[in-house]
């Protein structure tokens, strides 16, 4: 109510003086009408009525609320006195700029990401389904959806609204512009009633698309419908060429439906009830929990219905049923947000956490330059206060200009934090996962203006406890020209100087720590070699071109031929993938057997790597052969029963690499024994930082494998040529040139060189690393700034102390390194708390580091050298002009 | 008798008793002249003056300060319309809480009158 009428209250008093203007015509009128001249009338009426200005401004200030009004009128005052010095207002403003803004942007990223619930409505009821799996330490202890689950959980459940499983890939399309392969995800009916986007138009899956044998239909993404089609409204009903067989447009997604791997095509996957088994963990499960379900509750619900499903099914041919009981499939309901957001969590918490530390060293630098500017305005503090300001008055104004500095700081640094975030969203690493969706929103907007207010008030409160006390006839006295300058005064930048050096000291220990990882993994051997040489582009050759596989290879190996042949190649090499592609989600992986190795009845051996390769493979990436032979043409061919293992698995079995020759290893039983011909180098395919997993490599060509019950070889397929032109549009064009001249016009896809592959894989670290250099680089320069700071007022302060002491014959030089030693006590005291803070912090960030310990000592004495080193620079510079000083002028300055 | 010429002192710094009975006592008779039904600053002012047979002479601009605190307190409303002599003015009438808070004044008004009255001419039989 009062607030109100303070915001109106300038409306307010013009209602007044009209009413009041009318109260005096009345009046005049009256005594007009009884018989006054006009001119005394209106006198009389005036004197009737007192003093106009007087009632006004009684109303005005019935409309008061005097903290706001004087609040305004300080802020005023704050500007005024800010615009008067801008040197120290930009210096701050930069300052805090880079400080908040950093905090900004990386809170807009983290409540993106972590915070903001997921696009989807009631995202809150939507979770992932998995399993623990106890028994499976091969799986990692954890699974996820197998096709029958989907049948047991649809029928049995008594907590979820809707279920349905998914899995990503890729389809070809063809017909409408290149053919392409387009980023699909495979749902069942469920998983997008779950998700619960309406569709822009048409519908969603029924549960007839769903069923084996119905006619082919397809979902458009926006994005695609606006890609390939310009967004035509007619749409729905035609037809779009996948994987060489037609489907039927049934709906388009709105633009707002995301989901993860960002899909464009979405298809239903059909399963046949006669046909499933407990086997084949390879779908995800989602659901929307009923109303009120809580993730425990749902938990208990699995958990039962995991009794069910295990009695229902059938183990998977040639898989012995035990396994399935003694994995002790367990429930693993979570929030589908924990699930997209996986551990991207710690990073860009130890990001924020950096960046924290950034605007306390910022703060610490206005601190100081608040206190030097409150240290010129001490006599003008001193004098208002004898003159009767109370100093509570006094404070809240100094404090005032702390905050509105902090407020103006706050909105540069959100302007720069929008900037960066759209960069972000345009061009950040794609592991990020929610890239999309970040940006600022009011949430973003409260934390700015929390952080820049406690700013404000946190540099306000220093020079305020320094110099708003009672203090005045200190300060009085302090004015005239005989007193030297207290050591007490200078013990407030001092502490803060120590406090900015410990504060950048953690940082740059968190860095160079990241700096060291990233060395550590550069130094890895990835078991390939030059991979900026190596250029990978995928192909396929589905059933409708050619059905036997015999043939399949033949064309495999003519376009293996004509790679070879184009001008600057050195060598080509195929398989189903190439290394470090399992990140792109190509994981291959299954048990192995050996034939003189006894695995306990109904125990799951661990899971080995498997690749199938064709000849010239392992000398086109530069794995070496540590023992035995790569495959030849003539055991593909003649579909003779070989393999190849990884080292570490050869060692792992029989203890020598060449030990493992002649022996003989099994995928499953169906396929066959297969004999040890060779055994290479390891390979890092699930990146540098982890172990690289141990493998089994079966030829290109097999009589029994899988799906497959006339012999097998890859429709997919990977082509890695090594050249020096490699990366080049040329290469590409020639390359595609020699696969289409074998293979129609299928797509050519999944184009990368293997060094790409190969910083993706590091993407996490460098992001990382980039992102605590620069919160270390500018750490390092706001200390660097305050040490100078600091020296530089205390050699401006001493000015006469030197003249005196030059005059007495002190030594130039030793003046010099006396203000060294003093920038030197306050570095070495800030290093010695910064190493200890350190010592306890990058702890956390220890998940992220590789091949370094966190107390790593070489990181530790490299980063304290290099801070004293930059204190010495720092402190010189001034000090050498405290060498300069003329004593003659010096006492006379003032 | 009361020396009723204060009431032209708009009460500011006084101490907060004076204040208060002084406001108290306008801001009743006010309320007491808007029973009547709705009327403008004006009226109101010689409506006072009238009734007390010009015993109480209201410095007219007084009122208005007054007349914006009871119309904040939500005791009288306020809307435009035109004066018994063709003129713009603004009228006050009185509002449900504003009939509620005139007779507790007036209660609690006689009985300080009955009070002081007794010290003043305490009972002779």
């Amino acid at each position: 109510m009062r607030l109100r009428r303070f915001f109106r209250r300038q409306q307010w008093d013009r209602e007044r003086s009209e009413e009041i203007e009318s109260y005096l015509r009345i009046e005049t009128e009256e005594n007009v009408a009884s018989g006054m001249p006009h001119d005394e009338a209106h006198a009389a009426a005036l004197r009737k009525l007192g003093n106009r200005t007087l009632i006004r401004e009684e109303i005005y200030r019935m409309n008061t609320i005097t903290f706001f009004d004087t609040l305004i009128r300080d802020m005023r005052y704050a500007l005024r006195l800010l615009a008067r010095s801008p040197m120290f207002t930009s210096a701050a403003l930069v300052t805090l700029a880079l400080g908040i803004g950093g905090n900004t942007a990386t809170f807009g990223v983290i409540d993106s990401i972590l915070i903001r619930p997921l696009p989807y409505p009631h995202a809150e009821a939507l979770v992932a389904v998995w399993h623990t799996a106890p028994g499976l330490p091969a799986f990692g202890g954890i699974a996820s959806c197998a096709p029958s689950m989907y049948f047991t959980y649809r029928e049995e459940n008594r907590s979820f609204q809707q279920f349905g499983l998914w899995n990503s890939g890729g389809v070809t399309v063809t017909g409408v512009a290149e053919p392409e392969v387009a980023r699909t995800l495979f749902v069942t009916y469920g998983v997008l009633n779950a998700v619960g986007i309406q569709p822009l138009l048409g519908r969603w899956f029924s549960q007839a698309d769903d069923t084996p044998g119905s006619a082919e239909t397809v979902i458009l993404t926006y994005g695609y419908w606006h890609r390939r089609f310009g967004g035509d409204q007619a749409m729905i009903g035609r037809n779009l060429t996948i994987d060489s067989r037609p489907h039927t447009v049934v709906g388009v997604m709105p633009k707002e439906f995301s989901f993860q791997q960002s899909p464009e095509l979405i298809l239903p996957r059909k399963f046949a009830r006669n046909k499933v088994s407990l086997g084949e963990f390879a779908y995800r499960g989602i659901a929307r929990l009923k109303p009120g379900i809580t993730i425990t509750q749902a938990n208990a619900d699995q958990a039962r219905m995991l009794g069910i499903w295990l009695q229902a099914w059938p183990a998977p041919a040639g898989f012995d049923p035990a396994i399935f009981q003694n994995a002790h499939f367990g429930p693993k309901i979570q929030p589908l947000q924990q699930e997209i957001v996986g551990d991207v969590g710690t990073a860009l918490w130890v990001v924020m956490g950096t960046l924290g530390l950034v605007l306390l060293i910022a703060c610490a630098n206005v601190a100081n330059l608040l206190l030097v500017r409150a240290e010129g305005r001490q006599q003008e503090l001193a004098i208002r206060a004898a003159l009767g300001a109370g100093w509570g008055r006094i404070a809240r104004e100094m404090l005032l200009e702390s905050i509105t500095l902090g407020l103006m700081g706050g909105a540069l640094g959100l302007g720069m934090a929008y900037a960066g975030l759209r960069i972000l969203a345009a061009k950040g690493p794609a592991t990020l996962p929610r890239l999309a969706e970040i940006g600022i929103d009011p949430l973003v907007l409260a934390f700015t203006f929390g952080v820049s207010l406690f700013s404000g008030a946190l540099f306000g409160i220093i020079p305020l406890w320094k110099y708003a006390g009672p203090r005045v006839a200190n300060a009085l006295r302090g004015m005239g020209r005989t007193f030297s300058q207290g050591r007490e005064r200078h013990r407030a930048r001092n502490i803060l100087v120590v406090a900015q050096v410990a504060l950048a000291l953690v940082l740059l220990v968190g860095s160079g720590l990241m700096i060291r990882t990233f060395q550590q993994l550069r130094s890895v051997q990835p078991g390939f070699t030059h991979p900026e040489e190596i250029q990978i582009v995928h192909s396929l050759i589905p059933q409708a071109i050619e059905k036997d596989p015999v043939r399949v290879m033949r064309m495999w190996n003519e376009i293996l031929g004509k790679l070879a042949a184009i001008p600057g190649v050195t060598s080509v090499g195929f398989a189903s993938q190439a290394p470090l592609e399992a990140l792109l989600g190509f994981k291959n992986m299954n048990p192995i057997y050996a034939e003189d190795k006894r695995f306990a009845e109904g125990q799951v051996p661990p899971l080995r790597r498997i690749r199938e390769t064709a000849p010239g493979f392992f000398k086109a990436m530069g794995t070496r052969i540590v023992a035995g032979r790569d495959f030849t043409w003539t055991d593909l061919y003649d579909q003779r029963h070989v393999a190849i293992v990884s080292e570490n698995l050869a060692r792992e079995w029989w203890g020598d690499p060449r030990a493992a020759l002649g022996k003989r290893i099994l995928e499953n039983a169906n396929f066959g024994w297969r004999e040890i011909v060779g055994v290479v180098a390891d390979v890092y395919d699930d990146g540098m930082q982890v172990k690289p997993p141990s493998a089994a490599y079966w030829p290109a060509l097999m009589d029994r494998y899988w799906d497959s019950e006339h012999g097998f070889a890859p429709r997919f397929g990977m082509f890695a040529i090594r050249s020096n032109r490699t990366g080049t549009e040329s290469l590409l064009a020639q390359a595609r040139q020699a696969i289409w001249s074998v293979n129609g016009r299928q797509p050519v896809f999944l184009v990368n060189t293997l060094q790409q592959l190969y910083d993706q894989s590091m993407a996490r670290t460098s992001f990382t690393l980039v992102m605590l250099a620069i919160a270390g680089g500018m750490a390092l320069f706001l200390g660097i700034v305050g040490i100078y700071g600091v020296i530089a007022y205390a050699v401006s302060q001493r000015t006469r102390e030197i003249g005196i002491r030059t005059a007495l014959g002190a030594q130039p030089a030793r003046l010099s390194r006396m203000f060294v030693r003093q920038a030197l006590v306050l570095a070495g005291i800030g290093a010695v708390f910064g190493l200890t803070a350190a010592a306890a912090l990058t702890r956390l960030m220890s998940s992220l580091l590789f091949g370094v310990k966190a107390l790593d000592p070489v990181t530790y004495a490299g980063v304290s050298a290099l801070l004293i080193l930059a204190a010495v620079l720092a402190s010189y510079f001034p000090a050498r002009r405290a060498m300069g000083i003329d004593p003659v002028e010096a006492l006379r300055a003032e | 008798m009361i020396e009723w010429s204060i009431l032209n002192l708009m009460p500011r710094r006084e101490s907060p008793l004076e204040s208060e009975m002084l406001q108290g006592t306008l801001d009743m008779l006010v309320l007491q002249t808007l029973v009547l039904g709705p009327a403008h600053g004006h009226t109101i002012a010689h409506a006072i003056e009238r009734g007390s047979e010009d015993v109480l002479q209201v410095e007219h601009g007084s009122l208005y300060p007054a007349l914006h605190r009871l119309e904040d307190r939500g005791w009288i409303a306020s809307f435009w319309g035109t004066s018994e002599n063709n003129r713009k003015a603004k009228y006050y009438r009185l509002t449900p809480a504003g009939r509620k808070q005139l007779t507790l004044q007036t209660t609690r008004w006689e009985e300080v009158v009955r009070a002081i009255g007794r010290i003043l001419k305490p009972a002779t039989e």
